[in-house]
């Protein structure tokens, strides 16, 4: 009890009174609860030791009043005492009086001391606290002096145990009871020190970096302005001493650091000490120093954030929003970042609906911040991606363009959209539009924007406003009132669009959606459907819950209804979120049976079946925002809408067939799509939309082809169908709308995979169309331009010619220098596919190309590595004096031997090949030797992919020409696991691995190893092989094999 | 049989062929509207007064509205004599049920009208919608918000600004918001209850299936007849007719509990 009594509670300084007094804070309320619960508990526990009488009673002044006393005392007037007495026959317990209600109390046993705690009731607190103030240390009076609480070692137990067994019977009974309680005491007060410990330890201690850094940061939220969580914040000192304090050395010594001035929005100024131990409000301190108070006024909090919490409730909303937010944030990203296409798994980290109005203001602040830190993880995300991704640039670009642009789209779009396609924007244009997998980075990040609250509002504002106030509170017939007014607003506008949400309409309009009335529905739908072009009205729609109540139109009787119902979902679908609603609530599949209409051209049109076409329209349009989820592809697929929509397909409305085909080329992304595409006929009709004057119309069919022209039956069917006439023809046509020729250029790229295309483009001069649009286009359109002159030059060596004619090779090689990496991959590609022809190699060569293409090599993307060391490949095979060009490359040596580290296939195998023809050259050879090349070639000898197994061979049989490379490719162990290679089902392979053994076979040692792989026999069979080389290659190495035995056999023989 | 057809030929001279209806349905209406007069007096016979004609509207069509129902009886009335005669009931319910859109709104603009002088002005449209809104006790002037609503109305459909509907202006912002076609309150059916009322009259042509099925609550004797008297559907079938899905009566306000009825500030 002692030791916690000095260590742990904390005095108050002794001066003012000449006795220490317990401070009033939590450590020391705790210290006497758990005294008083000790003591109280004691007698009870240990009744033998409660009645020891202590060697020296325990005398303190009391307030309880004798009268307080009954039972087992005598009280008089101003005295009490027990009837329990010692073995002196005094009372145990001893009150007397000192002056007016001031009473001296003695007590000798912990039994009494329980008692009178007992009966001091209420005042139990004060009590204990006075004896703990006046007997700072009990266990000395108890037990006696000798067990005074001193520092470092403590015998006094044990000498008690040494008394109580030398002494005799007599006493030694009343010494094991006091040992007993002695023990007790210390057990106790172990307790009080671990609790005190375990306080203690969460306490921080402030340096002034840390307070510099708050208030810095505080800083950034201050202002008078309604988004700020504190009016100011400031230094009461500028002054700022070496150690970082601000406080004057005096105050130093207390553990001051500084003086802080903060006036929350809600409270006045409050002046703040940062002290080492905490912070808490001073009583004001100044600059002039002569009227600061110190003194502290109030608890200490670990931190400006929590004391301020607790000043302002006002700043604790604003923060906590504000944290929460951000928090929310951060996750969201790393889940979009990290999760392709699984919308399930990643919603659960999207922004929570309900999140803090307050906290949406705030996030302005902080958005443009997120934003770049986003596109810096959006282009991390997307490296590894295949290079089909290509048409995203206009995502992003839309993206931008995207809160700017919608505020201006008025609701004439219908009539814009068919006079410039540009302007237009269908759902596929606003976001990604090719791929799902970059479905994450679509709208998450919509910056929220509101009106500020107190500037000037429109006069639409407050019309509308009212016009709600029907909406709430009329009948039917003023709701159809209402809702027809407020369509005659300008809904397009985004201070329409967010007025009907600040007032609260969204609310009702999604209500309304929900009664009997159709008319209600109608014209509710009919604003929805227009609002909700803006982003942040379709999140609004979708938190609100009307996803589901739209869902559940769809199977309405009503066509208007279930077209608007299908439209608004169009609009809002454009997230993650909102789209899995939709599936989740069964929409994908009553969005397919509104497909579901009477086959085209069957009948004469009546009014009845126009409006089925016009539900199917809607519908089509749905499913294309939807169709951007790879869940709802399947989905679809399952609902049975592949049919219905190769149906539709044979329509010949513009309006229809957009939806549809964008809904397809959305799909497309999905194999099983693809193939339906292909088996269902849709090829054809594709391909007769190619020819189309809808230019839009003729972008997704372009798009739908490329993304299906992976496959080569389709790139047949494209040209059996003659859908490579029309394609070439848009090079021309559509060199204004650069989306129609990205579309264009893509289809064309993956149909020139197959030689009987490139023929017909060949026919169609395609290339030299191509290589006008290598100048002035968008990054996008120039993949795919490249891409597709890549595949030409590689398939038929006229091309490479007609390139070099029409003058594409300089803008080629110009394009070396790129960053956009799908770029890079297209242009190496197609340079190294030049490369081929020697003429084209001197252009290449004099611009420098070579040089570039090596450059390349330092790229992180391992595509581009890989690709630009293939291109290098023929580059030094038709390069006039390659070895000399090769060596004029500062530290390009080096660099392509450390590629051999990488860990990617394609690359490795690029890199060999790249090093087989560096090795041609004696001297180059003699480099790459001593930057480690053989060891490296080794390590990868144990690789079972064939296209690797045949390019290293390569290496290794041209890198053996060099000083005892030999020996070491043996000595790293690279002959036994190039045997096996002969076993690979790749001629190739083998021809490459039988010259590398030949070559290798020279040594001795290496015959050896060989013989122990079980080389000869298949060596053997080699040699009956139709290719020459290998023949030759086995025979030599065989050869080799048997000369070393006969030298052996004669040298044994001697 | 031939007789029984002549009978019914010089009764009422026009056939289904000038209405929307297909034959039995055409047959059953004439028949229900047997049904509706076989209690009728002499002086009424063949004929439905107004009591009898608004419980038609009521029961079948749920329509509640005082004013509206006199104004479809007017409409139906096309000789003003205040009763409704087999013709009018069959080609009124033509226009009632099965109109094109011109006839329903010449028969919505006739139910508006109340004075029929080829106008709908400010006081007929403050008759029509004073019990649109609900009441705010909070409000100073509560008719304020009927009198916005009307300047609403105004302004969307008053095309040639003379305060006032002409038939022209309201046909012609009709034809461009479908929705505005009852603008001043319900005076058509529902789209529900039509079709199944028709599905009802499609498949009971007979006058004797009618007998079967209809029971009047109480004979009408000339003493009660100004008593509403309603009709009492028995067979579960036409149960379905009465009882259609909850429509909301007062407005869609009171159809759903979640939303919240909260006087908004006034601004000026």
């Amino acid at each position: 009890m002692g030791q916690s009594l000095t260590r742990a509670a904390q005095w108050t300084s002794v001066s003012d009174g000449g006795q220490g007094k317990l401070e009033f804070n939590q450590a020391n309320e705790a210290l006497v609860n758990s005294f008083i619960k000790f003591v109280e508990g004691f007698p009870g526990r240990h009744p033998q030791e409660a009645a020891y009488v202590f060697k020296t009673p325990l005398e303190w002044q009391t307030t309880v009043t004798p009268s307080a006393f009954s039972g087992d005392y005598e009280t008089s007037d101003d005295a009490v005492k027990s009837k329990a007495r010692d073995k002196n026959d005094q009372p145990l317990l001893k009150v007397d009086k000192l002056g007016e209600l001031n009473y001296k109390i003695q007590v000798s046993s912990l039994e009494q001391l329980s008692n009178f705690l007992k009966i001091a009731g209420e005042k139990k607190v004060v009590e204990a606290r006075t004896i703990l103030e006046v007997n700072k240390d009990p266990v000395a009076k108890m037990l006696g002096d000798g067990f005074a609480t001193v520092e470092g070692d403590d015998n006094s137990t044990l000498r008690l145990l040494d008394q109580t067994n030398k002494d005799d019977s007599e006493s030694a009974a009343d010494m094991q009871t006091k040992l007993r309680l002695l023990l007790l005491a210390q057990q106790f007060d172990m307790q009080l020190m671990n609790q005190y410990l375990k306080d203690k330890s969460q306490e921080v201690r402030l340096t002034p970096q840390q307070i510099n850094n708050e208030v810095r940061l505080l800083q950034s939220f201050a202002g008078d302005d309604e988004t700020c969580a504190l009016e100011s914040i400031k230094f009461v000192s500028d002054y700022e001493f070496d150690n970082g304090c601000r406080a004057p050395p005096w105050r130093q010594v207390h553990g001051d650091i500084c003086y802080v001035k903060i006036k929350p929005l809600d409270a006045n100024e409050v002046s703040v000490t940062a002290n080492t131990a905490g912070v808490y409000k001073n009583k004001g301190v100044e600059k002039e120093k002569e009227n600061s108070d110190y003194e502290k006024d109030g608890e200490t909090f670990k931190d400006l954030v929590s004391l301020l919490s607790a000043v302002s409730p006002k700043f604790r909303d604003r923060i906590t929003s504000k944290e929460f937010a951000l928090h929310e944030e951060k996750k969201a990203e790393q889940m979009v970042t990290y999760i392709e296409d699984a919308d399930d798994e990643a919603d659960y980290g999207e922004r929570p609906t309900e999140r803090g109005e307050k906290g949406k203001d705030e996030k302005e602040e902080k958005s443009s911040k997120q934003q770049s830190n986003k596109k810096s993880k959006k282009k991390s995300a997307e490296k590894p991606k295949k290079l089909q991704a290509t048409l995203n640039w206009k995502n992003e670009k839309e993206n931008e363009n995207e809160q700017s642009g919608e505020k201006k789209d008025k609701p004439e779009k219908k009539i814009s959209r068919q006079q410039s396609v540009k302007k237009s924007k269908t759902p596929a244009f606003e976001e990604d539009y090719s791929e799902s997998s970059t479905e994450s980075e679509e709208e998450e990040e919509t910056s929220d924007r509101r009106q500020e609250q107190n500037s000037d509002l429109p006069s639409e504002y407050w019309q509308i406003q009212k016009l709600v106030k029907y909406l709430k509170g009329g009948n039917q017939t003023a709701t159809v009132i209402a809702l027809c007014a407020m369509m005659d607003f300008n809904l397009g506008q985004e201070t329409c669009q967010l007025a009907i949400r600040d007032v609260g309409g969204l609310e009702v309009l999604i209500n309304l959606l929900e009664t009997d009335e159709i008319k209600c529905k109608i014209g509710s739908l009919k604003i929805l459907k227009e609002i909700s072009k803006n982003t942040q009205i379709r999140r609004a729609i979708a938190d609100l819950g009307g996803l589901q109540t739209m869902v559940a139109i769809l199977k309405a009787s009503n066509k208007d209804l279930k077209c608007l119902a299908a439209e608004t979902i169009a609009n809002v679908a454009k997230f993650r979120r909102a789209r899995r609603t939709v599936r989740q609530h069964g929409g994908i599949r009553k969005l397919v049976a509104l497909l579901d209409c009477a086959p085209f051209g069957s009948l004469p049109m009546t009014d009845d079946s126009e409006k089925d076409v016009t539900v199917a329209k809607c519908g089509a349009l749905a499913l294309w925002s939807c169709s951007k989820s790879t869940k709802n592809k399947q989905a679809i697929r399952k609902a049975g809408g592949i049919p219905l929509l190769a149906r539709l397909l044979k329509s010949d409305h513009e309006n229809m067939l957009i939806p549809v085909v964008g809904t397809l080329q959305e799909c497309a992304s999905e194999k099983s799509y693809r193939l339906a595409i292909r088996t269902e006929g849709m090829i054809e009709d594709l391909v007769k939309n190619l020819s189309g004057e809808n230019e839009e119309l003729q972008m997704h069919c372009a798009s739908a082809i490329f993304k299906c022209a992976e496959e080569k039956a389709t790139r047949d069917l494209v040209r059996q169908y003659g859908g490579l006439d029309p394609l070439a023809a848009l090079l021309t046509k559509g060199s204004e709308n650069k989306e129609l020729l990205a579309a264009a250029t893509g289809a064309i790229w993956k149909c020139a995979m197959s030689a009987e295309n490139v023929t017909r483009f060949q026919d169609l001069k395609t290339i030299e169309a191509l290589v006008t649009l290598l100048n002035d286009q968008p990054e996008e359109v120039l993949v795919n331009v490249v891409g597709a002159l890549g595949e030409c030059a590689a398939q038929e060596p006229d091309n490479r010619m007609a390139i070099r004619k029409a003058g594409g090779i300089p803008p080629l090689v110009n394009l070396l220098t790129g960053t956009n990496q799908a770029l890079l991959v297209n242009v190496t590609k197609a340079v190294g596919a030049c490369a081929i022809e020697p003429d084209n190699m001197g252009i290449i060569d004099r611009l420098d190309g070579v040089r570039l293409l090596w450059s390349l090599l330092k790229n992180h993307n391992p595509e581009v590595q890989s690709s630009a060391a293939w291109a290098i490949c023929p580059c030094i095979e038709n390069a006039k004096d390659a070895g000399e060009m090769v060596r004029s490359f500062v530290g390009g040596l080096e660099l392509i031997v450390s590629l051999l580290k990488s860990e990617d296939k394609e690359v490795l195998a690029s890199v060999c090949a790249a090093i087989a023809n560096i090795a041609k050259d004696e001297e180059n050879l003699a480099v790459i030797t001593d930057h480690g090349v053989v060891p490296m070639l080794a390590k990868l000898a144990s690789t079972t992919d064939d296209k690797l197994r045949r390019h290293l061979a390569d290496a290794i049989a041209r890198c053996c020409m060099w000083g005892n490379n030999r020996v070491a490719f043996g000595q790293n162990g690279a002959v036994a696991p190039l045997v096996k290679y002969l076993k690979s089902p790749d001629s190739n392979v083998h021809r490459a691995t039988a010259k590398a053994l030949y070559q290798l076979s020279r040594d001795p040692n290496n015959c050896i190893t060989m013989h122990e792989s079980g080389v000869v026999k298949l060596l053997v069979d080699m040699v009956g092989a139709d290719d020459p080389a290998l023949q030759e290659a086995a025979a030599g190495c065989i050869g080799n094999i048997r000369r070393l035995a006969l030298a052996n056999e004669k040298a044994r023989s001697k | 049989m031939r007789k029984d057809k002549e009978r019914k030929q010089n009764q009422s001279e026009y056939c289904w062929q000038d209405t929307h209806f297909c034959k039995e349905e055409f047959d059953s209406l004439n028949n229900m509207f047997q049904l509706l007069t076989k209690n009728n007096m002499h002086a009424r016979a063949h004929k439905l007064d107004r009591t009898q004609f608004r419980d038609v509207l009521h029961s079948i069509f749920h329509m509640t509205d005082d004013i509206i129902m006199d104004r479809v009886l007017r409409a139906f009335d096309k000789d003003s004599d205040s009763y409704v005669n087999q013709s009018e009931w069959v080609f009124g319910m033509s226009v009632f049920l099965k109109g094109t859109l011109e006839e329903r709104m010449e028969f919505c603009f006739q139910v508006y009208d109340l004075n029929t002088d080829g106008f709908i002005s400010r006081e007929e449209m403050f008759h029509l919608l004073k019990n649109c809104l609900i009441k705010q006790p909070s409000e100073e002037d509560p008719e304020e918000g009927t009198k916005e609503l009307i300047e609403l109305t105004l302004k969307k459909m008053d095309l040639d600004h003379d305060s006032r509907l002409s038939f022209m202006d309201f046909s012609t912002s009709v034809k461009e918001e479908p929705l505005l076609l009852e603008t001043f309150g319900p005076c058509l059916p529902p789209p529900a209850s039509i079709a199944s009322f028709l599905e009802y009259c499609a498949k009971a042509p007979d006058y004797q299936d009618y007998e079967s099925q209809f029971v009047m609550s109480s004979p009408m004797s000339p003493s009660s007849s100004q008593s509403s008297v309603p009709l009492v559907w028995t067979h579960s079938r036409v149960a379905r007719l009465v009882q259609p899905s909850k429509v909301p009566v007062a407005g869609p306000s009171h159809s759903n509990q979640t939303r919240k009825r909260q006087p908004l500030e006034q601004h000026k």
